[in-house]
């Protein structure tokens, strides 16, 4: 029992964090410009041309949407791409494991950290909605513990492919297969509605599309239909994920 | 310190270590030798609970291990056959880092890193970038690292596999100091004259199983002729079905090269007088003739 809680995990996330910290400058101004010049570039522009979504004007639509989507993303790069390099190119995992650490330790610490990064970066969207006067008032901060449930969930699933893949080049299929379909079909961009009932039901089955309605409704104060069937799916592929994870990775270093 | 008995482990239908059982003492320098794909590198990965034995029993530092590996290793630092230093992190850093995963405050670790920049000759070096080390230094680098839980045992997969001369011999040096200080050292290695120099005892492992367990010396003693010479040049061969076979106990081939092993090579060298064109080398039976009379003269890849 007290391995189950243990919180050896911290020193993996603290040691990631003291590498963040020293790309922070450069990491944090990629955070906060990325999204604006997409916000700005598209919702203004494509914007212009919209008639109000589901009521509200496109640029508030699309911010709030993009806090899950750049949530997901940010979390699934770092537990793939970065993850992998200390997995296979650095073998850190390797050498932290001569340590008195476990490769659960390992796997929680990345999970944590990966979703850590996402929120820091949906957080920065956030930002970036209440520079422009899309959102206002203390509400929306509601939305960072939500947030912190889609990294987990998204890093849970991308540990599950990290642990399974061979080269970087893997990563580009589950980009290409999962992750932009799964965009296209969870409401991020343009709404769901409209798509036939079985891709809506596919949507209904992957986390983004959760992601979504909960981030709308906490940021842009749009109706949630189903708030515990939202966070009940994320909590499934976080700890789905993870478990997995864990598993495998036993697996393919403890050989 | 260390006990291992009937370590097994197989994977899928091949069983790499078949039954080895050693002990080392505590303060005792021990080298886990033999050719590539022996077993040493799979038994070091079970003794540390990196892997699950198949079978077997494991005593490290007072801990059953696998069951309790992640509290001995508390009391072990390991130098891993390929570096692993941290690449996102400074000499002082990799420290600092690798003492949080064993529980070390930070202002503990930073007391002891200078102490352990000094032992590993990287003293000017505490902020630099790994990638601007050499590899010797990125061993040394690696060296102290295993050494900043103060551990009791240390174990070393290889320590000077790549390096050349003058960083083996610093190497070499720095371990010779840790045995001194009371430190246990467990390390495999196919450099022979490593192990003769290092080892208070060496097993000798082939096909997962130890075949030879003792002091170098007393193995050099028991198990090989003390006299060499080394035979080579044009006419070779004539001349060993002509006169070595009679006038040493045992010669052996590799390539052009006659190995004469003999009690006393004063006969083998008054008989290589009137050979003009034969080239000999004469030397005291070592560790590597051992080795290779045990395992054989085959190549192992």
């Amino acid at each position: 029992m007290t391995e189950l809680l243990s919180l050896r995990f911290l020193h993996i996330v603290r040691r990631n964090y003291l590498v963040w910290r020293k790309l922070f400058v450069p990491s944090l101004l990629g955070n906060l410009a990325d999204p604006l010049i997409w916000l700005v570039g598209f919702g203004v522009g494509l914007g212009a041309l919209l008639p109000r979504i589901e009521g509200l004007p496109y640029l508030a639509f699309l911010a709030s949407g993009m806090i899950g989507y750049t949530t997901m993303y940010s979390a699934s790069f770092e537990a793939l791409y970065s993850a992998f390099a200390r997995l296979h190119t650095q073998r850190t995992w390797e050498g932290i494991l001569y340590a008195p650490m476990t490769v659960r330790d390992v796997v929680l610490g990345e999970w944590t950290w990966a979703a850590l990064k996402g929120v820091a970066s949906g957080a920065a969207i956030l930002a970036v909605a209440y520079a422009l006067g899309l959102v206002d008032g203390w509400r929306p901060l509601a939305v960072l513990p939500v947030i912190l449930l889609v990294g987990l969930a998204f890093s849970g699933m991308a540990l599950v492919v990290t642990a399974l893949a061979r080269s970087y080049d893997f990563f580009v299929y589950y980009f290409t297969l999962l992750i932009t379909p799964m965009m296209l079909i969870s409401g991020v961009f343009f709404p769901a509605d409209s798509l036939p009932s079985g891709v809506r039901v596919a949507a209904s089955l992957l986390p983004l599309a959760h992601a979504t309605e909960l981030a709308r409704g906490f940021t842009v104060g749009q109706a949630l239909t189903r708030p515990a069937v939202n966070v009940a799916v994320l909590v499934a592929y976080a700890l789905a994920g993870v478990l997995l994870a864990t598993w495998l990775l036993r697996r393919r270093l403890m050989k | 310190m260390l006990t291992v008995e009937n370590l097994r482990k197989r994977y899928g239908s091949q069983e790499v270590v078949r039954g080895v059982t050693f002990r080392v003492a505590e303060g005792e320098c021990f080298g886990l030798l033999g050719p590539n794909g022996a077993g040493k590198t799979t038994t070091l990965k079970c003794i540390l609970g990196l892997t699950e034995p198949s079978a077997g029993r494991i005593e490290l530092a007072g801990y059953p291990v696998p069951q309790a590996a992640r509290q001995a290793r508390y009391r072990v630092g390991v130098v891993p056959q390929f570096d692993n230093l941290d690449p996102d992190f400074t000499v002082r850093e990799n420290l600092v880092v690798f003492g949080r995963y064993f529980g070390l405050r930070t202002a503990d670790v930073l007391a002891r890193v200078p102490a352990l920049l000094e032992f590993a000759g990287l003293a000017e070096k505490a902020d630099a970038r790994i990638e601007t080390l050499s590899g010797g230094m990125k061993r040394r680098l690696t060296l102290a690292r295993a050494l900043v839980n103060d551990p009791q045992v240390l174990f070393m997969d290889e320590p000077t596999t790549g390096l050349d001369p003058q960083a083996r011999h610093l190497i070499w040096d720095r371990l010779k100091r840790l045995v001194a200080d009371g430190k246990t050292l467990v390390l495999t290695t196919h450099f022979m004259d490593e192990a003769e120099r290092l080892c208070d005892r060496v097993g000798i492992m082939d096909n997962g199983q130890i075949i030879a367990l003792d002091a170098p010396q007393a193995l050099i003693a028991r198990s090989i002729e003390p006299q060499v010479v080394e035979v080579y040049g044009e006419g070779v061969q004539r001349w060993v079905e002509k006169h070595g076979r009679t006038l040493a106990q045992r010669v052996e081939f590799t390539g052009e090269t006659a190995f004469c092993y003999c009690q006393d090579a004063a006969a083998i060298l008054d008989s290589l007088e009137s050979w003009p064109a034969l080239k000999a080398l004469r030397r005291a039976a070592n560790l590597e003739d051992v080795f290779i009379k045990l395992t054989g003269r085959d190549i192992r890849d």
